[in-house]
């Protein structure tokens, strides 16, 4: 169990940098999305999400301002979770 | 304690444009170098830039360099130093055809040459029509630039350091320069890279500020560590700030929003613009539209229940026009400001977009401090290129898309003189090894357990002190607090513990110490804004609003103890005329 909770802080310290980028606008939408909405990913989301990190930024940010879909499911699945976040944060 | 060490020729801390321009001359001439990054190098800032960059390449309307010179000195309020600004107008369009043959896939006209567009500051004739001089790939330019210069260098083979976060720089005791620490984001070991030259490139510190356009990595690190280093910034209390951002978040919602006939109004539905700038109301100037937002607020007529921030109305264009001609807003206002425009106005706040001061260099990109023997003495072994830079092509005020251009032309420069060093100093200098300790003492400073604050409170109350008392609306009374409070609270972070003390990837360290940088970095900016009682630029002042060329023609320079000095403006170019000094009208 221990070991357990040090791998998923482990896998969430390292995502979280992994969501440091070059774009104001994807530093806030990813960290959101890592304490409102990762946990509760099934294992699959999760690992699209993982995969999303690593997309170029300017490709992230058509795909969160939904100025671009993609035909890939897993990705766009985990996208539509991260917009319906952002937009249903309270400001 | 053991601690690995890696040797190179050169350097880089930073992989925006400046940094991965100024590796790929090196690699390229086959000296071994060395990228530091904490973030993917792809993951830099340069990627947000999507205008372009600006030369005088004259494919769509008649241009040449020397109105590109004469824009960039007026733009800069005449704070600018002619001779850098020259070199850079005049390197422009090497430096974009370079682009173009490493693979930046530029707009192009039908005729084949690369398109170039309109921005604003940009003339022709010295001051006469609009000029087309921005160069652009798509509304990607920035991306496209990264991207390309990444890839050049993966095949150069320069060696990346990624996710590896510097802390300081080494200095021996005659002053040399000999590389830097940085700790391994990864495992959490610190590491000594040694190299004969050492080039910051760490881009701007708009983080300084609660509401502003900047990534989170924008922490002013690079400018920090010189600092530590005893070296002085330059010009810190001139900020750009964009006046329509979205408030408390900061992304920028674009002039052209008021350009549809969009229009700001305060708390009582006043479209107060029109008090301010009768004539040209909501679309006068940056700096006007920004300090009025600013006096509206501390008057009370701000708007929500902090009344900290006003409404840009646009609801009564149409929705049919606003998802026509304005989907990108729309889609911002309705992720972060969670309103739809088509229905209620957009809360906004004067955004931070960039910083014209920094690390003072001359146009090789040495940096140059104040010495016995003059104004402007390299320190050896030392370069610095980009936002972090000071050269100083912007002065007072940056002109957009100058500084794409001031990262890739000062970047090759800095590379280009970095090779003739290289060629005369061959071998490494020996390690100063109290310098490294000094610099893991200050590391090892956040082991500390037990009791203490918490460092995302101190960065929050930080950032809003900035933005409160060294914005847009500056005054002596203003200031003078400002700086008493960021001292207080640079003090509190001392007291500061974390909570979480693993080793491998504890990011709330490298916040900790990104909000140390920061703060050294803002206290140098209240100081410098304090000092200058003149409004030139960007920087604005209630109580002295003019531009005082007797006074203030000159440059600051803060130092870490607290001191302030001053270096005249370089006004002589290097081949043509000096630009005489006219009021920045336009
Ligand atoms: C929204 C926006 C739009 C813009 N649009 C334009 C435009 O259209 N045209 C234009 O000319 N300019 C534009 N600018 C300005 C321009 O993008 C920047 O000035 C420029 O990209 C800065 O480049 P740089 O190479 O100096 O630094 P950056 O691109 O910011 O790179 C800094 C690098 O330093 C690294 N780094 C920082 N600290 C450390 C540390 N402690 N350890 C290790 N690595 C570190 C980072 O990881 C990064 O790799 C824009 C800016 C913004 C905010």
């Amino acid at each position: 169990m221990v070991a357990d909770n040090n791998s998923n802080k482990l896998n969430r310290d390292r995502l979280l940098w992994s969501c440091r980028r070059g774009m104001l606008e994807l530093d806030l939408l990813l960290k959101d999305f890592i304490y409102k909405g990762y946990e509760t990913l099934e294992l699959d989301d999760q690992k699209a999400f993982s995969d999303l990190l690593d997309y170029p930024d300017a490709v992230l940010f058509d795909l969160l301002m939904g100025k671009s879909i993609t035909a890939d499911q897993g990705i766009a699945s985990v996208v539509k979770k991260i917009r319906t976040i952002a937009t249903s944060t309270t400001a | 304690m053991t601690i690995k060490i890696r040797k190179f020729d050169t350097l880089i801390i930073g992989a925006g444009g400046g940094g991965l321009r100024a590796a790929l001359q090196l690699a390229r001439a086959d000296a071994k170098v060395a990228v530091v990054s904490k973030v993917f190098p792809t993951r830099s800032h340069t990627v947000a830039a999507q205008g372009g960059l600006n030369a005088a390449l004259a494919n769509v309307s008649p241009d040449n360099w020397h109105f590109h010179m004469f824009d960039t000195v007026k733009g800069s309020d005449y704070l600018g130093d002619q001779d850098a600004i020259e070199y850079m107008c005049r390197s422009a369009p090497k430096v974009v055809y370079e682009l173009d043959h490493f693979g930046v896939p530029f707009s192009r006209r039908e005729d084949g040459n690369i398109y170039q567009r309109a921005f604003g500051g940009q003339s022709q004739d010295y001051g006469g029509e609009q000029a087309s001089r921005t160069c652009a790939a798509a509304d990607r330019t920035g991306h496209a630039i990264l991207h390309t210069l990444y890839q050049q260098n993966i095949a150069a083979k320069t060696h990346f350091f990624d996710e590896y976060f510097a802390i300081d720089l080494i200095k021996d005791e005659e002053g040399y320069i000999l590389g830097a620490i940085a700790l391994e984001i990864e495992t959490g070991e610190p590491i000594i890279i040694e190299a004969k030259t050492t080039l910051i490139a760490t881009g701007g510190a708009g983080q300084l500020f609660r509401t502003c356009t900047n990534a989170l990595i924008n922490t002013g690190d690079g400018m920090a560590m010189a600092l530590r280093a005893g070296i002085p910034l330059q010009d810190m209390e001139f900020f750009q700030f964009h006046p329509t951002g979205i408030a408390g978040k900061g992304m920028l919602i674009t002039e052209g929003v008021r350009g549809e006939g969009g229009y700001l109004v305060n708390v009582d539905g006043e479209r107060f613009m029109e008090r301010y700038a009768p004539r040209a109301k909501d679309l006068a100037s940056r700096d006007i539209v920004s300090r009025a937002i600013a006096i509206e607020i501390r008057e009370g007529r701000g708007c929500g229940p902090d009344k900290d921030h006003v409404f840009l109305k646009v609801d009564h264009i149409g929705a049919d026009i606003i998802k026509k001609r304005l989907p990108g807003i729309r889609d911002l206002a309705m992720t972060f400001a969670h309103i739809d425009p088509i229905e209620s106005a957009i809360p906004v706040y004067p955004t931070a977009h960039y910083t014209m001061g920094g690390i003072p260099t001359n146009r090789q990109g040495q940096v140059v401090v104040p010495e016995m023997e003059g104004p402007e003495e390299p320190v050896p072994g030392l370069y610095a290129a980009g936002e972090c830079a000071c050269v100083s092509v912007h002065g007072a005020n940056r002109l957009g898309g100058n500084s794409l251009l001031d990262i890739l032309v000062f970047g090759r420069a800095a590379a280009n003189h970095i090779i003739s060093h290289l060629e005369a100093n061959r071998y490494h200098r020996q390690m100063d090894m109290d310098s490294v300790e000094k610099s893991l003492t200050r590391l090892a400073r956040w082991d500390k357990k037990g009791e203490g604050e918490s460092v995302p409170e101190l960065r929050t109350e930080f950032r809003k002190v900035m933005e409160d008392h060294c914005g847009v609306f500056r005054e002596h009374s203003v200031l003078e607090k400002g700086l008493e409070k960021v001292k207080v609270l640079r003090q509190r972070l001392q007291n500061a513990r974390l909570k979480d003390h693993s080793k491998i990837f504890n990011t709330a360290r490298i916040e900790a110490m990104e909000l140390e940088n920061l703060m050294d970095v803002g206290i140098a900016t209240v100081a410098s804004a304090l000092a200058r009682t003149e409004s030139r630029g960007a920087h604005s002042r209630m109580d002295y609003t003019e531009r005082d060329d007797t006074n203030w023609l000159k440059h600051s320079l803060y130092f870490e103890s607290g001191r302030l000095d001053y270096k005249p403006v370089r006004l002589k170019p290097i081949t043509v005329d000096p630009f005489p000094l006219k009021p920045r009208v336009y």
